[in-house]
Protein backbone atom coordinates (compact mmCIF):
# COMPACT_ATOMS: atom_id res chain seq x y z
CA UNK A 1 0.00 0.00 0.00
CA UNK A 2 2.78 2.39 0.93
CA UNK A 3 4.51 1.57 -2.31
CA UNK A 4 1.39 2.42 -4.30
CA UNK A 5 1.10 5.72 -2.47
CA UNK A 6 4.69 6.46 -3.32
CA UNK A 7 4.07 5.70 -7.02
CA UNK A 8 1.04 7.99 -6.90
CA UNK A 9 2.80 11.01 -5.39
CA UNK A 10 5.72 10.51 -7.72
CA UNK A 11 3.52 10.39 -10.82
CA UNK A 12 1.36 13.35 -9.84
CA UNK A 13 3.89 15.78 -8.40
CA UNK A 14 7.53 14.81 -8.68
CA UNK A 15 7.68 13.24 -12.13
CA UNK A 16 4.63 14.90 -13.57
CA UNK A 17 4.08 13.43 -17.02
CA UNK A 18 3.74 16.85 -18.61
CA UNK A 19 5.98 19.14 -16.61
CA UNK A 20 8.91 16.78 -16.08
CA UNK A 21 8.64 14.41 -19.05
CA UNK A 22 7.20 16.79 -21.67
CA UNK A 23 4.54 14.30 -22.76
CA UNK A 24 1.22 15.43 -24.20
CA UNK A 25 2.45 18.95 -24.96
CA UNK A 26 0.53 19.33 -28.22
CA UNK A 27 -2.97 18.94 -26.84
CA UNK A 28 -1.86 20.76 -23.72
CA UNK A 29 -0.99 23.82 -25.78
CA UNK A 30 -4.00 23.58 -28.07
CA UNK A 31 -6.72 22.97 -25.49
CA UNK A 32 -5.68 25.06 -22.52
CA UNK A 33 -7.42 28.26 -23.59
CA UNK A 34 -10.67 27.59 -21.71
CA UNK A 35 -11.11 25.92 -18.34
CA UNK A 36 -14.16 23.87 -19.43
CA UNK A 37 -12.42 22.17 -22.34
CA UNK A 38 -9.29 21.69 -20.26
CA UNK A 39 -11.25 19.87 -17.54
CA UNK A 40 -13.08 17.73 -20.12
CA UNK A 41 -9.94 16.76 -21.96
CA UNK A 42 -8.08 16.14 -18.70
CA UNK A 43 -10.71 13.67 -17.51
CA UNK A 44 -10.83 11.96 -20.91
CA UNK A 45 -7.05 11.48 -20.89
CA UNK A 46 -7.18 10.17 -17.32
CA UNK A 47 -9.93 7.73 -18.25
CA UNK A 48 -8.08 6.40 -21.30
CA UNK A 49 -4.87 6.08 -19.28
CA UNK A 50 -6.59 4.03 -16.56
CA UNK A 51 -7.87 1.63 -19.21
CA UNK A 52 -4.87 1.37 -21.54
CA UNK A 53 -2.01 1.05 -19.07
CA UNK A 54 -3.19 -2.20 -17.45
CA UNK A 55 -4.32 -3.61 -20.81
CA UNK A 56 -0.90 -2.94 -22.28
CA UNK A 57 0.65 -4.55 -19.21
CA UNK A 58 -1.39 -7.71 -19.86
CA UNK A 59 -0.39 -7.69 -23.54
CA UNK A 60 3.30 -7.35 -22.68
CA UNK A 61 3.20 -9.95 -19.95
CA UNK A 62 1.28 -12.65 -21.80
CA UNK A 63 2.16 -12.04 -25.44
CA UNK A 64 5.18 -9.90 -26.15
CA UNK A 65 7.84 -10.52 -23.53
CA UNK A 66 10.66 -12.96 -24.11
CA UNK A 67 9.14 -16.36 -23.32
CA UNK A 68 5.72 -14.85 -22.59
CA UNK A 69 4.04 -17.27 -24.98
CA UNK A 70 4.95 -20.23 -22.74
CA UNK A 71 1.25 -20.70 -21.94
CA UNK A 72 0.76 -21.52 -25.63
CA UNK A 73 3.62 -24.02 -25.51
CA UNK A 74 6.06 -21.71 -27.36
CA UNK A 75 8.52 -20.56 -24.70
CA UNK A 76 11.32 -19.61 -27.12
CA UNK A 77 9.46 -16.88 -28.99
CA UNK A 78 10.35 -13.24 -28.29
CA UNK A 79 7.93 -10.77 -29.82
CA UNK A 80 9.10 -7.68 -27.97
CA UNK A 81 10.01 -5.88 -31.21
CA UNK A 82 6.26 -5.72 -31.90
CA UNK A 83 5.73 -3.73 -28.72
CA UNK A 84 5.24 -0.32 -30.31
CA UNK A 85 2.79 -1.35 -32.99
CA UNK A 86 0.78 -3.42 -30.48
CA UNK A 87 0.63 -0.58 -27.97
CA UNK A 88 -0.53 1.96 -30.52
CA UNK A 89 -3.14 -0.45 -31.87
CA UNK A 90 -4.42 -1.15 -28.35
CA UNK A 91 -4.57 2.57 -27.61
CA UNK A 92 -6.45 3.36 -30.83
CA UNK A 93 -8.88 0.50 -30.20
CA UNK A 94 -9.40 1.49 -26.56
CA UNK A 95 -10.09 5.10 -27.50
CA UNK A 96 -12.67 3.89 -29.98
CA UNK A 97 -14.20 1.62 -27.34
CA UNK A 98 -14.30 4.36 -24.73
CA UNK A 99 -15.99 6.58 -27.30
CA UNK A 100 -18.66 3.98 -28.02
CA UNK A 101 -19.30 3.22 -24.35
CA UNK A 102 -19.57 6.90 -23.48
CA UNK A 103 -21.91 7.48 -26.40
CA UNK A 104 -24.18 4.71 -25.15
CA UNK A 105 -24.19 5.32 -21.42
CA UNK A 106 -23.37 8.98 -20.93
CA UNK A 107 -24.30 11.06 -23.97
CA UNK A 108 -23.85 14.34 -22.05
CA UNK A 109 -20.20 13.63 -21.27
CA UNK A 110 -19.72 12.31 -24.82
CA UNK A 111 -21.02 15.54 -26.32
CA UNK A 112 -18.99 17.64 -23.92
CA UNK A 113 -15.75 15.94 -24.98
CA UNK A 114 -16.65 15.97 -28.66
CA UNK A 115 -13.67 16.00 -30.98
CA UNK A 116 -11.11 15.61 -28.21
CA UNK A 117 -11.87 11.94 -27.67
CA UNK A 118 -10.54 10.59 -31.00
CA UNK A 119 -7.51 12.89 -30.74
CA UNK A 120 -6.43 11.23 -27.51
CA UNK A 121 -5.20 8.28 -29.58
CA UNK A 122 -2.25 10.34 -30.78
CA UNK A 123 -1.54 11.99 -27.43
CA UNK A 124 2.02 11.13 -26.48
CA UNK A 125 1.10 11.01 -22.79
CA UNK A 126 -0.85 7.78 -23.35
CA UNK A 127 1.83 5.90 -25.27
CA UNK A 128 4.52 7.41 -23.03
CA UNK A 129 2.88 6.14 -19.85
CA UNK A 130 2.64 2.63 -21.27
CA UNK A 131 6.31 2.71 -22.30
CA UNK A 132 7.41 4.08 -18.92
CA UNK A 133 5.32 1.42 -17.17
CA UNK A 134 7.27 -1.11 -19.20
CA UNK A 135 10.76 0.32 -18.52
CA UNK A 136 10.03 0.72 -14.81
CA UNK A 137 8.93 -2.91 -14.56
CA UNK A 138 5.69 -2.39 -12.65
CA UNK A 139 3.22 -5.18 -11.84
CA UNK A 140 -0.48 -5.16 -12.69
CA UNK A 141 -1.81 -3.17 -9.71
CA UNK A 142 1.13 -0.78 -9.82
CA UNK A 143 0.54 -0.19 -13.54
CA UNK A 144 -3.09 0.67 -12.93
CA UNK A 145 -2.19 3.11 -10.16
CA UNK A 146 0.59 4.57 -12.32
CA UNK A 147 -1.83 5.08 -15.23
CA UNK A 148 -4.46 6.70 -13.02
CA UNK A 149 -2.07 9.04 -11.24
CA UNK A 150 -0.25 10.05 -14.42
CA UNK A 151 -3.66 11.07 -15.73
CA UNK A 152 -4.37 13.04 -12.56
CA UNK A 153 -1.02 14.80 -12.93
CA UNK A 154 -1.79 15.73 -16.53
CA UNK A 155 -5.28 16.94 -15.53
CA UNK A 156 -3.77 19.09 -12.80
CA UNK A 157 -1.26 20.67 -15.16
CA UNK A 158 -3.72 21.46 -17.96
CA UNK A 159 -6.38 22.89 -15.64
CA UNK A 160 -3.80 25.06 -13.89
CA UNK A 161 -2.54 26.30 -17.23
CA UNK A 162 -6.07 27.07 -18.48
CA UNK A 163 -6.71 29.09 -15.33
CA UNK A 164 -3.52 31.10 -15.82
CA UNK A 165 -4.22 31.69 -19.51
CA UNK A 166 -7.71 33.09 -18.79
CA UNK A 167 -6.11 35.69 -16.53
CA UNK A 168 -3.37 36.31 -19.07
CA UNK A 169 -5.85 37.76 -21.56
CA UNK A 170 -5.81 41.04 -19.64
CA UNK A 171 -2.05 41.52 -19.74
CA UNK A 172 -0.26 43.44 -22.45
CA UNK A 173 2.58 41.41 -23.91
CA UNK A 174 5.05 42.08 -26.72
CA UNK A 175 3.27 40.86 -29.89
CA UNK A 176 5.80 38.14 -30.72
CA UNK A 177 5.43 36.60 -27.28
CA UNK A 178 1.64 36.31 -27.38
CA UNK A 179 0.13 32.83 -27.57
CA UNK A 180 2.69 30.06 -27.80
CA UNK A 181 5.75 31.95 -26.54
CA UNK A 182 4.34 33.08 -23.23
CA UNK A 183 2.59 29.73 -22.74
CA UNK A 184 5.94 27.94 -22.95
CA UNK A 185 7.52 30.32 -20.46
CA UNK A 186 4.62 29.94 -18.02
CA UNK A 187 4.83 26.16 -18.39
CA UNK A 188 8.47 26.52 -17.41
CA UNK A 189 7.52 28.51 -14.32
CA UNK A 190 4.89 25.90 -13.42
CA UNK A 191 7.53 23.21 -13.83
CA UNK A 192 9.79 25.09 -11.41
CA UNK A 193 6.89 25.10 -8.94
CA UNK A 194 6.44 21.34 -9.31
CA UNK A 195 10.19 20.80 -8.95
CA UNK A 196 9.93 21.93 -5.35
CA UNK A 197 8.32 18.54 -4.61
CA UNK A 198 11.53 16.74 -5.58
CA UNK A 199 12.92 16.56 -2.05
CA UNK A 200 9.88 14.69 -0.77
CA UNK A 201 10.54 11.02 0.00
CA UNK A 202 7.69 8.76 0.96
CA UNK B 1 -7.89 14.75 -59.54
CA UNK B 2 -8.82 17.22 -62.25
CA UNK B 3 -7.78 16.90 -65.88
CA UNK B 4 -5.70 20.05 -65.69
CA UNK B 5 -3.65 18.61 -62.86
CA UNK B 6 -3.06 15.37 -64.71
CA UNK B 7 -1.81 17.11 -67.83
CA UNK B 8 0.33 19.54 -65.88
CA UNK B 9 2.08 16.73 -64.04
CA UNK B 10 4.59 15.64 -66.72
CA UNK B 11 5.83 19.22 -67.07
CA UNK B 12 6.46 19.46 -63.35
CA UNK B 13 8.18 16.12 -63.24
CA UNK B 14 11.12 17.41 -65.29
CA UNK B 15 11.76 20.09 -62.71
CA UNK B 16 13.37 18.24 -59.84
CA UNK B 17 14.51 21.40 -58.10
CA UNK B 18 12.22 24.04 -59.56
CA UNK B 19 11.19 27.14 -57.69
CA UNK B 20 8.18 25.45 -56.13
CA UNK B 21 10.25 22.50 -54.98
CA UNK B 22 12.86 24.73 -53.37
CA UNK B 23 10.05 26.63 -51.69
CA UNK B 24 8.72 23.41 -50.18
CA UNK B 25 12.07 22.70 -48.54
CA UNK B 26 12.90 26.27 -47.56
CA UNK B 27 9.58 27.37 -46.09
CA UNK B 28 9.50 25.11 -43.03
CA UNK B 29 13.11 25.93 -42.17
CA UNK B 30 12.27 29.26 -40.62
CA UNK B 31 9.23 31.12 -41.97
CA UNK B 32 6.77 28.28 -41.45
CA UNK B 33 8.70 26.31 -38.86
CA UNK B 34 6.91 23.14 -37.65
CA UNK B 35 7.73 23.69 -33.98
CA UNK B 36 7.37 27.41 -33.46
CA UNK B 37 4.61 28.22 -35.96
CA UNK B 38 2.69 25.07 -36.76
CA UNK B 39 2.96 24.00 -33.09
CA UNK B 40 3.71 20.41 -34.05
CA UNK B 41 6.09 18.00 -32.39
CA UNK B 42 6.94 19.81 -29.20
CA UNK B 43 6.08 16.64 -27.27
CA UNK B 44 9.27 14.72 -27.80
CA UNK B 45 11.42 17.73 -28.67
CA UNK B 46 12.28 18.96 -25.22
CA UNK B 47 13.20 15.85 -23.31
CA UNK B 48 16.21 14.94 -25.44
CA UNK B 49 17.81 18.38 -25.61
CA UNK B 50 19.86 18.37 -22.39
CA UNK B 51 22.99 18.05 -24.55
CA UNK B 52 23.74 18.19 -28.25
CA UNK B 53 24.66 14.59 -28.97
CA UNK B 54 21.31 12.94 -28.21
CA UNK B 55 19.65 15.93 -29.85
CA UNK B 56 21.50 15.25 -33.10
CA UNK B 57 20.61 11.55 -32.99
CA UNK B 58 16.97 12.43 -32.38
CA UNK B 59 16.99 14.80 -35.38
CA UNK B 60 18.41 12.10 -37.64
CA UNK B 61 15.84 9.58 -36.36
CA UNK B 62 12.98 11.98 -36.96
CA UNK B 63 14.24 12.89 -40.43
CA UNK B 64 14.37 9.21 -41.39
CA UNK B 65 10.86 8.54 -40.11
CA UNK B 66 9.26 11.70 -41.48
CA UNK B 67 10.66 11.51 -45.02
CA UNK B 68 10.00 7.76 -45.13
CA UNK B 69 6.42 8.03 -43.93
CA UNK B 70 5.68 10.98 -46.23
CA UNK B 71 6.89 9.07 -49.29
CA UNK B 72 5.13 5.81 -48.36
CA UNK B 73 1.84 7.49 -47.50
CA UNK B 74 2.03 9.59 -50.65
CA UNK B 75 2.54 6.42 -52.73
CA UNK B 76 -0.48 4.82 -51.04
CA UNK B 77 -2.66 7.92 -50.98
CA UNK B 78 -5.04 6.78 -53.72
CA UNK B 79 -5.66 3.41 -52.06
CA UNK B 80 -6.26 4.50 -48.48
CA UNK B 81 -9.98 4.68 -47.61
CA UNK B 82 -10.71 8.01 -45.91
CA UNK B 83 -12.39 6.51 -42.86
CA UNK B 84 -9.53 4.34 -41.70
CA UNK B 85 -6.67 6.59 -42.81
CA UNK B 86 -5.56 7.38 -39.26
CA UNK B 87 -4.92 3.74 -38.39
CA UNK B 88 -3.21 3.14 -41.76
CA UNK B 89 -0.91 6.11 -41.16
CA UNK B 90 -0.22 4.97 -37.62
CA UNK B 91 0.80 1.50 -38.80
CA UNK B 92 3.10 2.92 -41.49
CA UNK B 93 4.68 5.31 -39.00
CA UNK B 94 5.06 2.75 -36.23
CA UNK B 95 6.68 0.24 -38.59
CA UNK B 96 9.26 2.89 -39.56
CA UNK B 97 9.83 3.83 -35.92
CA UNK B 98 10.37 0.16 -35.04
CA UNK B 99 13.02 0.01 -37.79
CA UNK B 100 14.80 3.11 -36.46
CA UNK B 101 14.53 1.90 -32.87
CA UNK B 102 15.95 -1.54 -33.69
CA UNK B 103 18.77 0.02 -35.75
CA UNK B 104 19.71 2.26 -32.83
CA UNK B 105 19.61 -0.68 -30.42
CA UNK B 106 21.88 -2.67 -32.72
CA UNK B 107 24.47 -0.01 -33.58
CA UNK B 108 24.32 2.59 -30.81
CA UNK B 109 23.05 0.83 -27.71
CA UNK B 110 24.26 3.47 -25.26
CA UNK B 111 22.53 6.24 -27.19
CA UNK B 112 19.37 4.17 -27.44
CA UNK B 113 19.37 3.78 -23.63
CA UNK B 114 19.94 7.50 -23.19
CA UNK B 115 17.03 8.46 -25.45
CA UNK B 116 14.91 5.77 -23.68
CA UNK B 117 11.26 5.97 -24.69
CA UNK B 118 11.59 9.13 -26.73
CA UNK B 119 12.58 7.43 -29.97
CA UNK B 120 9.48 5.25 -29.68
CA UNK B 121 7.44 8.35 -29.04
CA UNK B 122 8.18 9.61 -32.56
CA UNK B 123 5.06 7.55 -33.42
CA UNK B 124 2.86 10.05 -31.64
CA UNK B 125 5.00 13.01 -32.67
CA UNK B 126 2.46 15.36 -34.18
CA UNK B 127 4.83 16.45 -36.98
CA UNK B 128 4.73 13.01 -38.60
CA UNK B 129 0.96 12.64 -38.43
CA UNK B 130 0.41 16.30 -39.22
CA UNK B 131 2.52 16.30 -42.38
CA UNK B 132 1.08 12.97 -43.52
CA UNK B 133 -2.44 14.32 -43.12
CA UNK B 134 -1.80 17.82 -44.44
CA UNK B 135 0.67 17.17 -47.26
CA UNK B 136 1.40 13.56 -48.18
CA UNK B 137 -2.27 12.59 -48.56
CA UNK B 138 -2.70 15.19 -51.30
CA UNK B 139 0.64 15.29 -53.11
CA UNK B 140 2.95 13.19 -55.27
CA UNK B 141 5.88 11.27 -53.73
CA UNK B 142 8.66 13.68 -54.76
CA UNK B 143 7.11 16.87 -53.31
CA UNK B 144 6.11 14.83 -50.25
CA UNK B 145 9.71 13.73 -49.83
CA UNK B 146 10.87 17.34 -50.04
CA UNK B 147 8.17 18.42 -47.61
CA UNK B 148 9.26 15.74 -45.16
CA UNK B 149 12.88 16.78 -45.54
CA UNK B 150 12.10 20.48 -45.11
CA UNK B 151 9.97 19.96 -42.05
CA UNK B 152 12.41 17.65 -40.34
CA UNK B 153 15.21 20.15 -41.04
CA UNK B 154 13.04 22.90 -39.55
CA UNK B 155 12.48 20.69 -36.50
CA UNK B 156 16.20 20.00 -36.30
CA UNK B 157 17.11 23.71 -36.47
CA UNK B 158 14.99 24.53 -33.42
CA UNK B 159 16.02 21.37 -31.58
CA UNK B 160 19.72 22.03 -32.14
CA UNK B 161 19.27 25.62 -30.98
CA UNK B 162 17.62 24.45 -27.77
CA UNK B 163 20.21 21.71 -27.32
CA UNK B 164 23.10 24.12 -27.93
CA UNK B 165 21.73 26.66 -25.46
CA UNK B 166 21.03 24.06 -22.79
CA UNK B 167 24.40 22.35 -23.06
CA UNK B 168 26.38 25.58 -23.25
CA UNK B 169 24.62 27.33 -20.38
CA UNK B 170 23.92 24.23 -18.32
CA UNK B 171 27.28 22.47 -18.41
CA UNK B 172 29.60 24.78 -20.36
CA UNK B 173 30.11 22.23 -23.13
CA UNK B 174 29.32 21.84 -26.81
CA UNK B 175 29.02 18.27 -28.11
CA UNK B 176 30.65 17.12 -24.87
CA UNK B 177 33.73 19.34 -25.35
CA UNK B 178 34.42 21.95 -22.69
CA UNK B 179 34.17 25.42 -24.26
CA UNK B 180 33.78 27.67 -21.22
CA UNK B 181 37.43 28.16 -20.15
CA UNK B 182 38.59 27.08 -16.72
CA UNK B 183 39.79 30.64 -16.03
CA UNK B 184 36.21 31.85 -16.16
CA UNK B 185 35.17 29.31 -13.50
CA UNK B 186 38.03 30.50 -11.32
CA UNK B 187 36.73 34.03 -11.64
CA UNK B 188 33.45 32.83 -10.14
CA UNK B 189 31.38 31.80 -13.18
CA UNK B 190 28.89 29.07 -12.32
CA UNK B 191 27.03 26.78 -14.73
CA UNK B 192 23.31 27.42 -14.81
CA UNK B 193 21.85 24.23 -13.33
CA UNK B 194 18.34 25.32 -14.27
CA UNK B 195 19.07 24.81 -17.97
CA UNK B 196 19.52 21.05 -17.56
CA UNK B 197 16.20 20.67 -15.75
CA UNK B 198 12.83 20.58 -17.57
CA UNK B 199 11.85 24.20 -16.73
CA UNK B 200 15.00 25.45 -18.46
CA UNK B 201 13.91 23.73 -21.67
CA UNK B 202 10.45 25.28 -21.55
CA UNK B 203 11.75 28.77 -20.88
CA UNK B 204 14.52 28.59 -23.50
CA UNK B 205 12.07 27.33 -26.12
CA UNK B 206 9.70 30.14 -25.13
CA UNK B 207 12.40 32.69 -25.89
CA UNK B 208 13.34 31.01 -29.18
CA UNK B 209 9.68 31.12 -30.22
CA UNK B 210 9.61 34.82 -29.33
CA UNK B 211 12.69 35.55 -31.48
CA UNK B 212 11.39 33.43 -34.35
CA UNK B 213 7.98 35.13 -34.38
CA UNK B 214 9.51 38.57 -34.09
CA UNK B 215 11.72 37.95 -37.14
CA UNK B 216 9.04 36.28 -39.27
CA UNK B 217 6.41 38.84 -38.14
CA UNK B 218 3.88 36.18 -37.24
CA UNK B 219 1.71 37.37 -34.39
CA UNK B 220 -1.14 35.71 -32.51
CA UNK B 221 -3.78 37.86 -30.89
Amino acid sequence: MEELFSIATKAIFIENILLANFLGMCSFLACSKKIETAVGLGFAVMFVLVVTTPVNWIITEFMLKDGALAWLGMPTIDLSFLQLICYIAIIAAMVQLVEMILDKFSPTLYNALGIFLPLIAVNCAILGTSLFMNTKGYGFVESTVFGLTSGIGWLLAIVGMAAIRTKLQYSSLPPGLRGLGITMIITGLMAIGFMSFIGINI
Amino acid sequence: MSVAEATAAPVKKTELFGKKERQIVKDPLWDNNPITLQVLGICSALAVTTSLQPTAVMCVALTAVLTGSNVIISLMRNFIPGKIRIIVMLSVISSLVILVDQTLKAFAYGMSKELSVFVSLIITNCIVMGRAEAFAMANKPWPSFLDGLGNSLGYSVILLMVGFGRELLGSGKVFGIQVVPQALYEMGYVDMGLMITPPGAFILLGFIIWIQRETSKHYED
